[in-house]
């Protein structure tokens, strides 16, 4: 009965509840996402570099994070403990799914990674730049299929930014969502679709190994280690990350929300914190206080409008 | 031949001490979240990532790679004893193991299952270092007309394989569909009938409806049943271990489900379950003694077990060759590797080739734990058995609610001061239907073969149109999809024209009553 002692060790592991936790963050999505990763690389952080002695992470996966923040914004109000990662898929999520709580429920801390998408092909594809990618899809804008990941999130909006921008109209883009980033990836690699757009991590290694193309980031600077310019560079005036944050639970006092920022900000700027982003190949954009918060607005709202140029939102 | 050679040297490498412990950690882990409904080898792997931090990159691998391939193994104990599924892999795995279990075959049900999962882990890894690259390229050729025709495929064999009734079957198979509509749709991002209720956003958890219609709706059954609550169980009937007949029966299951396994768990889009249901279609169709099926035939847990874990070394074929993760536990796996400066794709067998070989030979290694693991545990195992009946069900309905709380215990639903978890309310009304289900006499299975098929089905087919712009015959240009419509024909055409031959008693007695 080994085996049983053992199944009822891990289980008991896993329901043990937080005793004395400084802080629980709540990722919302499954295991093994990046959430999940940025919540679990917080926690080692801050507990390595003595920020808090006991931090837990929960996962509530599903629904672009929207599952979980609206467990975290109703159960945990008013507690200055609870942190909840999130970012910009979280932002599009709540606009299509008509989501009851937004992140006007929460209280936003500070951003803390960015990382730019990722325009690729085939390697054995006829399109060698942007400016084919564009003539191909002024020729026929349906004809060229996108793969990126889920409906809505950051590469679609890529996607639907691109097309707008070069006159076309965003509701014929032929976007392909796939589950995640991999199953994209299988899809350009074999040549199903035209063209790939999804973080620039996802497929790294592909292109370090010339078996895709980088035609273009979207972000507004060019990414270190890659040769290949920004959009704005190569003439498509989109400028667009995909960024991850923090927040805080609503109903806390200014004087809890300053506690917790600046508890946060010792995080990101420690050494343990910069090692683990070189390490993962996360861009650090840290932005805190009313900098962030005019930032998540302008966001918020540049979302909204292309989500309905594109027709996910009416 | 250099792959020999660097295989040796990995060899040489899995075999050092501290390695070897690695993997005998993650095997027995791997073997308990197996066990447990709910909890898989994503979430333990996940658990471990911060905590192997501070170890060598090669031993942590080792072990994550021990959890994988012991999860495979550890879902197939409870599917066998107990009817309670741990992974969706190990559904098909319930069918016919549980059947035999309480014929007092359980001995060699969970032998057959130990020993088809290390003679196809065994060939999978063999596969995996010899012809990884070919195999890749075969699966990356899969596009989404293909992948609809391989779906296409599967639900014609699988419902053909199930039940005496088409009309009952059918019936499961559609209620499994309609299921498999809710949460949000993948490609729009639009809601489907989750009625504003959050917990459906995401769909219905398979491991959920699986555990609520074996277990909770058996233990139903059986208690609303009073000659079935008397009734005795023989717990061991004959020997413990296999006899000669067994074995005969069981090799070549054993190769069919590695032959089915291993290219479905390598395609981006294929998976553990599909693989089990195609290789239990299969197995159903060339046994010599199909009459057998649903009533503990052992060639069904043979093949579907061996597939199973076929296929997690075949997911393993594209996370090395391309980077390319295809299953929750990969994409972990995946994380781990960069959580050690290694960046999986087509330069690290170029870059990192020590690493991967002793991996590759640690595989070797765990899988061979698991078999020396598990084969003396048998006679423990069935003895669970012979726990009277009260017991017995009290403990596997502790068991379920207790896995399921682990997988979502989010107490997301609120009558006023009281929250309960809206994951457990589930699992007690799809409880409740497999205990009309079977009161009434519909099989259980196809109603979870739709509920996993049905979404890919759908997927799949929209993304082909999509890439087609709605060309339908994009369904039927690429030889691969030619090819698995052929064999579906086949596989729907040969019953009929085996009626027409008179043959029909056969048919008759390849109904199937799941109680």
């Amino acid at each position: 009965m080994n085996k049983l002692l053992l199944a009822a060790l891990v289980t008991g592991a896993l329901f043990t509840p937080a005793l004395a936790a400084d802080y629980t963050i709540m990722a919302p999505a499954g295991p093994g996402g990046g959430w999940d990763q940025t919540a679990r690389t917080m926690q080692d952080a801050m507990q390595t570099e003595g920020i808090s002695g006991n931090v837990q992470v929960t996962n509530v996966p599903g629904a672009g994070g929207t599952i979980g923040l609206a467990q975290f914004a109703t159960q945990e109000n008013g507690n200055p403990n609870a942190l909840i990662v999130g970012g910009y898929v979280m932002v599009g999520a709540i606009l299509t799914n008509m989501s009851p709580v937004s992140l006007d429920n929460v209280t936003p801390i500070a951003r803390l990674t960015g990382e730019a998408v990722a325009l690729v092909v085939p390697a054995n594809s006829d399109i060698m730049t942007v400016d084919d990618l564009v003539a191909k899809l002024k020729a026929d804008t349906g004809a060229v299929a996108w793969a990126g990941g889920s409906a809505g999130g950051v590469d679609h909006i890529a996607a639907g930014l691109i097309a707008k921008a070069v006159g076309l109209d965003p509701t014929q883009v032929n976007y392909i969502a796939y589950s995640g980033g991999g199953e994209a990836l299988a899809a350009i690699l074999g040549g199903q679709v035209t063209v790939g757009v999804s973080g620039v991590s996802e497929f790294a290694s592909q292109i370090e190994a010339g078996e895709l193309r980088l035609l273009a980031v979207s972000t507004d600077t060019r990414v270190p280690g890659f040769d290949a310019p920004t959009l704005m560079e190569a003439g498509v005036d989109v400028a667009v990350q995909n960024w991850r944050m923090v927040a805080a639970a609503p109903g806390i006092t200014d004087e809890q929300k300053a506690a917790i920022t600046a508890d946060v900000k010792a995080m990101a700027t420690s050494a343990t914190w910069k090692t683990a982003l070189e390490t993962k190949g996360w861009v650090d954009t840290y932005l805190d206080g009313d900098a962030f918060a005019a930032q998540l607005a302008a966001d918020t709202e540049a979302t909204e409008a292309i989500l309905k140029d594109i027709g996910l939102v009416q | 031949m250099e792959t020999f050679d660097l295989l040796a040297q990995g060899l040489i490498s899995a075999l050092q001490v501290h390695n070897l412990i690695y993997a005998l950690i993650g095997v027995t882990l791997g073997t308990a979240v197996g066990v447990l409904p709910g909890i898989g080898p994503a979430l333990t792997v996940a658990l471990l990532l911060p905590v192997t931090y501070k170890l060598d990159p090669a031993g942590s691998l080792i072990m994550f790679a021990g959890i994988y391939y012991g999860g495979m193994y550890g879902g197939s104990t409870t599917s066998i004893l107990l009817n309670t599924p741990g992974e969706s892999a190990s559904i098909v795995t319930a069918l016919e193991g549980n059947k035999m279990a309480r014929q007092g075959r359980g001995g060699p049900a969970l032998a057959t299952a130990a020993i088809g999962s290390f003679v196809a882990g065994l060939l999978a890894t063999l596969g995996l270092a010899f012809i990884a690259p070919f195999v890749v390229k075969f699966a990356l050729a899969f596009g989404p007309w293909d992948y609809f025709a391989l779906m296409v495929l599967a639900f014609v064999t699988v419902s053909a394989a199930f039940g005496d009734s088409a009309l009952r079957g059918l019936t499961a198979l559609f209620i499994g569909l309609g299921l498999g509509l809710i949460g949000i749709d993948l490609q729009t991002g639009q809601t489907r009938l989750a009625f504003g209720i959050m917990d459906l956003l995401d769909g219905i958890e398979v491991t959920t409806m699986a555990v609520a219609l074996f277990a909770i709706g058996e233990t139903l059954k059986t208690a609303s049943d009073r000659d079935q609550v008397n009734a005795e169980v023989t717990a061991v009937k004959g020997s413990v271990w296999m006899t000669l007949e067994d074995w005969k029966r069981s090799w070549a299951a054993w190769l069919r489900g590695t032959f089915i396994g291993f290219p479905i768990g390598a395609m981006p889009a294929g998976g553990a379950d599909v693989a089990s249901f195609l290789s239990y279609s299969a197995e159903k169709s060339f046994s010599k003694k199909p009459e057998e099926f649903g009533h503990g035939a052992i060639e069904g847990v043979a093949g579907p077990e061996a597939a199973n874990n076929a296929s997690a070394a075949g997911t393993l074929v594209p996370l090395l060759t391309l980077g390319l993760p295809t299953t929750a536990t990969a994409a972990i796996m995946l994380a781990g590797f960069q959580q050690f400066g290694l960046q999986p794709g087509p330069l690290l067998f170029a870059n990192n080739a020590p690493l991967v070989w002793a991996l590759i030979a640690s595989l070797l290694v765990a899988n061979f734990m698991l078999l020396v693991l598990n084969l003396p545990l048998i006679g423990l195992w069935v003895r669970l058995l012979t726990i009277p009946k009260h017991w017995l069900y009290a403990g596997i309905l502790t068991f379920a609610t207790l896995g399921t709380l682990g997988a979502n215990g989010a107490m997301s639903m609120g009558f006023g001061p009281v929250r309960i978890s809206f994951e457990l309310v589930l699992l007690l009304a799809f409880g409740v239907l497999g205990y009309l289900l079977r009161r009434f006499g519909y099989p259980i299975a196809p109603v979870v073969v739709g509920l996993i098929l049905g979404p890919m089905a759908e997927q799949q087919l929209r993304r082909a149109l999509a890439i087609s712009q709605g060309d339908l015959l994009v369904l039927v240009q690429s030889p691969v999809s030619i090819v698995l419509y052929v064999v579906a024909i086949v596989a729907v055409g040969l019953p009929v024209i085996m009626r027409m031959r008179g043959k029909g008693g056969v048919l008759s007695q390849l109904a199937t009553d799941e109680d």
